[in-house]
């Protein structure tokens, strides 16, 4: 396994991801690396080509390709660095992988949000435990008293 | 049975986390503030987060530093900030201040019958403050940033 720092970790994640504890990892660096990763996306007149595309409908890596003239493992290519900044998204339906412009603000706030909800609720399950505890505790503690 | 957890956006610059217990006001509160116990709960498993130490002085004035490990990344995370309030078993009040525009958060635990409610309330300093928040801890877009980003996509979408 490759050690990843802040910068690489941003960069390796999918945009799609779940996980709740994205949330606590440092913010900073991330906003860095987000905007690295897109002006380094919008770098190419090639990806700026594929979002001015996007921008008008969503279109397979396959229409990409012969659009840009390209071979489908360059467009491939071109499409992950996008998708890595976080400007496009893609879907994987049966043998056809979509291609659509980032995800809007408001999703991504529903998205933060949910993601924010698993964080405190993986939280209150360990909190769950430890109230169980101490009743069971106190419960002891009582009876001793009681004698 | 597991109690449901809810998080809300309540308006611009607040979100409101909620959650009920089994169990009376005073364990709740004592899992709160106690490092030890803070210590087993704060930093769930899932994550791959761990405590490097936790030092939580939890009285009106006192002061809190987290340090995290986190499996993913070779630097350690701190969160801390002070304790505005404490009422023992009813409220905390504290302050975040590992950003310069950290919310401050308020917990209160309300005894009802054998169960207890918990309500987090993080109110941020602006809009702007917890728009930040949540596009940093998103995975695309940073705020302001990325607010002038997108209007150089649409510039550029639009030519």
């Amino acid at each position: 396994m490759k050690v990843a720092g802040p910068m690489q970790l941003a960069l390796d994640l999918p945009l799609h991801v779940a996980d709740p504890c994205y949330i606590l990892n440092p913010m900073v660096q991330f906003q860095r690396a987000h905007l690295d990763a897109s002006f380094a996306a919008l770098s190419d007149a090639t990806r700026r080509g594929i979002l001015e595309r996007l921008g008008r409908a969503d279109a397979s890596i396959t229409d990409l390709a012969e659009k840009f003239h390209m071979t489908l493992t360059g467009m491939k290519k071109h499409v992950g660095v996008l998708e890595q900044a976080g400007l496009v998204t893609t879907e994987k339906v049966g043998r056809v992988r979509t291609c659509k412009l980032g995800l809007r603000r408001l999703e991504e706030e529903a998205a933060w949000i949910e993601r924010y909800r698993q964080l405190w609720d993986a939280r209150f399950d360990e909190l769950d435990k430890i109230v169980e505890s101490l009743k069971r505790e106190e419960r002891v503690d009582g009876r001793k008293k009681r004698k | 049975m597991k109690n449901p957890t809810t998080v809300e956006r309540k308006s611009e610059r607040e979100l409101v986390v909620t959650r009920t217990f089994h169990g009376p006001a005073h364990i709740v509160f004592e899992a709160w503030t106690k490092p030890e116990l803070l210590k087993r709960w704060w930093a769930p498993k899932s994550c791959g987060i761990s405590f490097i130490s936790c030092e939580a002085d939890v009285r009106t004035g006192g002061t809190y530093r987290f340090v995290f490990s986190h499996a993913a990344s070779e630097q350690h995370m701190a969160f801390f900030g002070r304790y505005i309030e404490v009422t023992p078993h009813s409220r905390i009040v504290w302050t975040n201040e590992e950003s310069a525009d950290g919310a401050v958060s308020t917990v209160t635990f309300e005894e009802k019958g054998d169960k207890t409610l918990l309500v987090l309330h993080e109110l941020y300093p602006s809009k702007q403050a917890l728009d930040d928040a949540i596009a940093s801890g998103s995975t695309s877009g940073a705020g302001e940033q990325f607010e002038q980003l997108d209007t150089l996509l649409v510039t550029l979408v639009r030519s």
